[in-house]
């Protein structure tokens, strides 16, 4: 607008204060519309802790169990591939476990609690897919013959081993989620809570 | 050209039909638009086969709102198990297509008309290339071309999940997380796009919601956009030259015919060949071989296990090699936002060709070879990216090339063909445009 006002300023003035209100109100309006998107008080509450029977778990396999909607993985680890995990610590992107992807009590070279039990939630850190299991060596899982057992997500490719630690140069960029959990006894786990572990 | 005022209102020659038209147009712009629009919308009379694209991707687009229509009479968005142990969504697309009388039909023909949207549409698409129907002044169609492209991936996307099949749970899982991939912003932004902390009944509803009812008013609105602005302006043709340049005395173009009747009825043609190929598809191969229906999503969906190998459907392959194709961190940010960023800006791209493209000439036949050796190299490179992105990354051609190096070349000819295009079009050699249209 130019400065010599052919139109009543003061009206003028009012009616872009008018305006600004009005949009102030219209947005305001958006709050209630977007906020319905928001998971509800029910989704919330769902996310319940579980409870695992791990007695029947034998050195070497795998078992899944569901909790707050994602698959959460227990592998009873031999001692062949807890040995695998110190043979890879250069062809993973994060050895040591340093970022934020475990709690406190697994940021160790096995990323558990017990050396041999590891708890993950089983879902890729890329784009949210659920690799699938590649425990054998090499060729016989259709793998190249440096592998030594771990996982393959079948959406992009990306691999991890059987700490659920991602290797290097593959799309997903942090090691599988450790979900918080304790032992109740020797083999049953709560996986969801872990105070006072 | 459309403006209301620049046609004279009907007059009745005195028959009750006649008078019935007159008191309708004189309060409704009926007789104005019939002939902004059709009668006296003087079209260039060289249009070639490319030209049926854009009428029949509003006939796919009339299939899918009528068959959809139906559809939702019989389908339920719903996630929970039945007392089978099946989802409900799955279940009912099962109803559909064994118990409701010719619900196999209509499903079928909204399944199949999802894929052939996309192909008329890359054709349409392909054919702006061709003749620079981007260039001056028809920019402001193009970008809402664009957005309609942007509309009917969100469309296809959303709609995929709805009978909530294996592929379609995994699919929607990984395209939302696409969105976590952003920083700070990025996780709760996945959680209010899936109202809950996974895929699940509220994603599924919600992606219901927006599929049968705020991206087609949306899109609804950008295809009248669209036809308007075109309208505006005229059409370009296939020599790229424009007919309003040379007009006779009552102002209209020389090489101009008017629509109606002459391309309503050539577009006939085009719709009954196009119907004739739809409907072998729909009746003898619905499947589209595992592309129009991808296999996997025959089972119910879990979410426990993702199936050994997902990829989307094929018209949205190109762009899932672009994704893939970004495996370095830059700049401290992770790989997959920059997957993410490669395809959004593989489509964003598109809107800006009219400001990339420096050529004096718009159409392929004045062209030169520069463009035409790199428009070719464009449309292989677009095709094979299309068949990686359905293949697993492990794959390797003749099972010895590693695909995934290919893509990642590939990919970057897609963008620089765009980036350098300010270069290479000014440089290239070209012929006299023809005063007139040729035939």
């Amino acid at each position: 607008m130019s400065n010599e006002c052919k139109v009543d300023c003061g009206r003028r003035r009012l009616v872009v204060a008018t305006a600004a209100v009005g949009g102030v109100g219209a947005l305001a309006a958006l709050v209630p519309f977007v906020s319905s998107m928001l998971p509800s008080e029910r989704a919330k509450a769902a996310g319940a802790p579980v409870e695992v029977e791990i007695g029947n778990l034998e050195p070497g396999q795998m078992m899944t169990v569901e909790w707050r909607g994602k698959p959460v993985w227990i592998i009873n680890r031999s001692k062949e591939m807890l040995d695998s995990l110190t043979k890879l610590a250069d062809a993973v992107a994060d050895p040591k476990s340093e970022k934020k992807m475990q709690p406190s009590y697994c940021q160790n070279e096995t990323r558990s609690i017990k050396p041999a039990i590891m708890v993950a939630v089983g879902i890729c850190t890329h784009l949210g897919c659920s690799p699938s299991s590649k425990f054998k060596k090499g060729a016989e899982e259709g793998m190249d013959g440096a592998w030594l057992g771990g996982f393959l997500c079948p959406c992009h490719g990306s691999t991890f081993d059987l700490a659920g630690r991602v290797f290097k140069n593959k799309p997903a960029p942090d090691n599988l989620e450790v979900p918080p959990h304790k032992y109740l006894s020797d083999t049953r786990i709560l996986i969801g809570e872990d105070k006072g572990a | 050209m459309a403006s209301n005022t620049s046609f004279e209102k009907y007059k009745s020659d005195g028959s009750l039909q006649g008078n019935l038209l007159e008191w309708f147009d004189a309060r409704f712009p009926a007789t104005s638009m019939w002939r902004g629009h059709l009668s006296e919308y003087y079209a260039p009379k060289n249009f070639n086969f490319w030209y049926f694209f854009g009428s029949l991707a509003m006939l796919v687009l009339v299939i899918q709102i009528v068959t959809g229509i139906f559809l939702v009479m019989h389908y339920k968005p719903d996630a929970s198990l039945n007392a089978n142990g099946i989802p409900v969504a799955f279940a009912s697309v099962e109803y559909i297509m064994r118990d409701v009388s010719w619900g196999w039909l209509i499903r079928y023909m909204h399944s199949t008309g999802a894929s052939a949207f996309f192909i008329v549409v890359y054709l349409h698409m392909f054919r702006g290339l061709l003749y620079g129907s981007y260039r001056q002044p028809r920019e402001l169609i193009w970008i809402f071309g664009c957005l309609i492209f942007l509309c009917l991936m969100a469309e296809a996307f959303m709609g995929y999940l709805l009978p909530w099949g294996q592929m379609s749970f995994w699919g929607a899982q990984v395209i939302v997380n696409l969105f976590s991939a952003i920083p700070l912003v990025g996780e709760p932004l996945s959680i209010w796009i899936r109202g809950d902390f996974v895929v699940g009944d509220a994603t599924l509803n919600r992606f219901f919601s927006f599929h049968v009812i705020a991206v087609p008013l949306v899109l609804l609105g950008l295809v009248a956009a669209h036809i308007l602005a075109l309208h505006e302006v005229g059409s370009n043709n296939p020599d790229g030259v424009e007919i309003k340049k040379k007009k006779d005395a009552n102002g209209i173009p020389l090489d101009g015919i008017p629509f109606h009747p002459y391309y309503s009825v050539k577009d006939i043609v085009g719709v009954v060949v196009f119907l004739m190929v739809f409907s072998i598809i729909v009746f003898f191969a619905p499947e589209g071989g595992g592309y129009f229906l991808e296999y996997n999503n025959f089972i119910p969906a879990d979410p426990l296990k993702t199936p050994p190998h997902i990829a989307p459907v094929w018209y949205f392959t190109p762009y899932y090699s672009l994704l893939r194709a970004m495996v370095w961190p830059l700049f401290g940010i992770d790989a997959k936002f920059w997957g993410v960023v490669a395809m959004g800006a593989g489509v964003v791209i598109l809107a800006f060709l009219p400001w990339l493209d420096r050529s004096p000439v718009k159409s392929i036949r004045y062209r030169g070879p520069i463009f035409k050796t790199l428009l070719t190299l464009f449309v292989i490179a677009f095709a094979i990216l299309g068949f990686l992105g359905t293949q697993p990354p492990s794959y390797a051609f003749f099972g010895v090339i590693p695909s995934a190096p290919v893509a990642q070349v590939l990919s970057a000819f897609y963008f620089l063909f765009f980036l350098t295009m300010p270069w290479w079009s000014k440089i290239d050699k070209y012929k006299p445009e023809p005063d007139r249209v040729t035939m």
